[in-house]
């Protein structure tokens, strides 16, 4: 190669040897090469139904597992309030996925097939399962509002027993609700999203807990609510961590969950997952501060979904996040022996 | 019906197992796979694959703004544009170092500001995400741009002031169809499918817009039409290729930069071009997407380059998505194991 040449591309190479000199960055001198500066990428089409859905589908899974408890441990209150907002959630996640579609009216052509390599697939079975029986958890909760006789009588006497069997199933498959989403998001080749696969799961699973918890803290007196506490507590607990791991270990690709719109997002949510988890242990004995703590809980999940939501569309925007970890890829397969 | 390739009722949809990914997907006595080989070297940017392609597959228009990227006007491939021919302008002489050129001078003629502005233009094309605004700094910072080209012939100033060595690097770009593809094994509907050729095909009366695929494609090629509300994109020409025809736009490229064929040709063709051009003092020039050991299994549609991959607007080392699926749904069994278990542990952890 004539060495008097402009290399082809060298501000690649001059990015690379500064690296092989020895500074070993955990986030790599932005420097690549581009077309234009236009993103490689298409973006997600997503609108903000789907962020809100994260949020709505995540409480929904929360306020099933909180009803089951309660349901089981014989506390009503904590019972209703759990599978009146599972249904309210679910009813408004259906809505949101179908109002997201380019084709509302098509929304059906998802029961077509069942395919384990589409994370939407699997969750359209997964809502399927579990939005009935958490609709007719719900519903049996009208019972001892049914006259006691004639047929409707009977139907007042059936719904309980419906309904337990209705929300344990429910609560078994809300876990499983609250987690697919975080696939969802990484099953892409959203940058920021796709490497955060195996920490997003986790902030999602606690968020959806901490804002079922925080139903519970709103709805129900302070003395039924410390199942609720401990849900939030824990709750926050792993959504705190996981979002520290995301932010912190993806180098270059935690920088969208820090930065800009995303980053304020992400950060209102912790400051408010703080607040609320503080809040509904300090204030345990105040129904007021408990109610406020638990509204302060659905906030935090409501901005932690769409900070991780703006984040990723921000990755997919800015062909850096694209072309930089991917050639830090292509030098490390160089530097192996016998690659 | 039994010498015609055919599919079982119910095919396996992964792509994940690659060899051949139309056997792969069910199809019982498939054709060789067909594909394309773009050899960017030849190509005079005439755009009549655009064309070609508008015309024979009935895609609409794709918006008229100009977009202050040297010749490009078109942007990227959307739902309305299936070829894009990109143009990249280099201050360096293509191939034989500068010999020709040498002792004349050399001008300061890449634009930083005009390479920032042109970063800035987006268009209409009644797609979504469409044709996006880049990222102006990084444009800049690729001060391989001389803004938008005068009528004449770089350098014919009437002087030897301004002067500079220049070459445009042209490329048609298309869907890769891609052994692994992540827009097909992400698609809950089942629209996108894999076709005896081994191409990937969306069923326009199936996809519901539900835009996944569009998120999931490593090349960012899938789009949706706004109007319309469904994605769209190459196919191949699957209905010529059906009745034995060539795609319409490997038919009108007059310098035979896109070759169709079966993909063992092409790559036995590919591989002999590079060499040649590399004997010929082009050590620049590599293949891309050719490789069945790469991120996606390998193209269905490769290149032949002269520059980085990113460059032209290419990921440098794409990886299908669902490669990662089985380790993601295995963190995220873990993660529902530890909220069932907060869930109990909540209940029966205290009095209250
Ligand atoms: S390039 Fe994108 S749209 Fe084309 S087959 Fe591959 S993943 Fe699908
Ligand atoms: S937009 Fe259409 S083709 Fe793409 S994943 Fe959804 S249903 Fe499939």
């Amino acid at each position: 190669m004539n060495a008097d040449r402009p290399a082809v591309g060298d501000r690649f190479r001059r990015f690379r040897a500064g690296r092989r000199a020895g500074e070993e960055l955990a986030v790599p001198p932005a420097e690549f090469t581009s077309y234009y500066g236009r993103p490689i990428l298409k973006p997600p089409v997503w609108t903000w139904e789907i962020a809100a859905y994260l949020f709505t589908g995540g409480l929904a899974a929360g306020s099933s597992l909180l009803a089951a408890g309660g349901q089981l441990t014989g506390r009503a209150e904590v019972r209703r309030a759990g599978r009146v907002a599972a249904l309210a959630a679910v009813t408004a996640s259906a809505g949101l996925l179908v109002k997201d579609l380019g084709r509302p009216e098509r929304f059906h052509h998802m029961l077509r097939v069942a395919k384990p390599t589409s994370p939407m697939s699997v969750g359209t079975w997964i809502l399927t399962a579990y939005g009935p029986a958490a609709g007719l958890a719900a519903i049996a909760e009208v019972a001892p509002l049914l006259p006691t006789r004639g047929p409707l009588g009977l139907v007042r006497r059936a719904l309980p027993p419906v309904g337990r069997v209705a929300g344990l199933a429910a609560a078994l498959t809300a876990p499983a609700l609250g987690t697919y989403t975080a696939v969802l998001l990484a099953d892409t080749a959203v940058p920021s999203w796709h490497e955060a696969y195996a920490d997003l799961p986790f902030v999602f699973a606690g968020s959806a807990l901490a804002s079922g918890a925080g139903v519970g803290l709103l709805a129900v007196p302070p003395a039924q609510a410390g199942p609720a506490r401990r849900m939030a507590l824990a709750g926050a607990g792993l959504e705190l961590v996981g979002a520290h791991r995301v932010e912190n270990r993806l180098g270059l690709l935690g920088e969208p969950y820090r930065t800009g719109r995303p980053g304020r997002l992400l950060r209102a949510g912790r400051t408010l997952t703080v607040a609320g988890v503080a809040g509904a242990v300090l204030g345990r004995r105040s129904r007021l501060v408990s109610a406020v703590s638990g509204a302060a809980l659905l906030a935090a999940s409501v901005a932690t979904r769409f900070g991780v939501f703006h984040a990723g569309v921000a990755s997919a925007r800015d062909p850096k996040y694209t072309v930089v970890p991917q050639r830090a890829r292509l030098d490390r397969r160089a530097a192996e022996p016998g690659g | 019906m039994a010498d015609r390739p055919h599919r079982p009722a119910a095919p396996p949809q992964s792509s994940l197992s690659a060899a051949d990914p139309a056997t792969a997907a069910g199809w019982v006595d498939a054709p060789p796979r067909m594909g394309f080989f773009t050899d960017t070297s030849v190509c005079i940017g005439c755009k009549a694959c655009e064309v070609a392609c508008k015309e024979w597959n009935g895609v609409p228009t794709s918006g008229l703004d100009l977009l202050g990227m040297s010749y490009d006007n078109t942007g990227a491939l959307t739902a309305n544009s299936w070829r894009h021919v990109a143009f990249v302008e280099q201050p360096r002489p293509a191939g034989h170092g500068t010999a020709s050129f040498a002792g004349n001078p050399t001008g300061d003629s890449a634009s930083a500001a005009s390479a920032a502005r042109s970063a800035g233009t987006a268009k209409p094309t009644g797609t979504e995400p469409g044709v996006l605004a880049g990222e102006p700094q990084a444009a800049a910072r690729t001060t391989e741009f001389l803004g938008m080209p005068a009528a004449g012939p770089p350098g014919r100033t009437g002087s030897a002031e301004g002067r500079s060595d220049f070459r445009w690097l042209m490329m048609s770009d298309v869907c890769k169809h891609c052994t692994r593809a992540g827009c097909l094994d992400v698609c809950p509907t089942g629209a996108l499918f894999r076709t005896e050729f081994g191409t990937v095909v969306v069923q326009e009366d199936i996809c519901n817009g539900c835009g996944y695929c569009v998120s999931a494609c490593p090349y960012g090629v899938i789009d949706r039409r706004v109007d319309d509300g469904r994605v769209w994109k190459c196919t191949l020409c699957y209905d010529r290729i059906g009745a034995g025809l060539t795609p319409a736009c490997a038919q009108a490229c007059p310098t035979e930069s896109i070759q169709y064929g079966p993909l063992d040709e092409l790559r036995e063709r590919a591989a002999e071009r590079v060499a040649t051009l590399r004997e010929r003092g082009e050590p620049q020039a590599r293949l891309y997407g050719h490789d069945p050991h790469d991120g996606v299994g390998g193209d269905g549609a490769f290149f032949l380059l002269l520059d980085e991959p990113e460059v032209y607007g290419l990921p440098p080392d794409p990886q299908v998505t669902t490669r990662d699926l089985p380790a993601m749904w295995r963190r995220a069994g873990l993660a529902a194991l530890a909220m069932t278990a907060v869930a109990v542990g909540a209940f029966l952890g205290g009095r209250r």
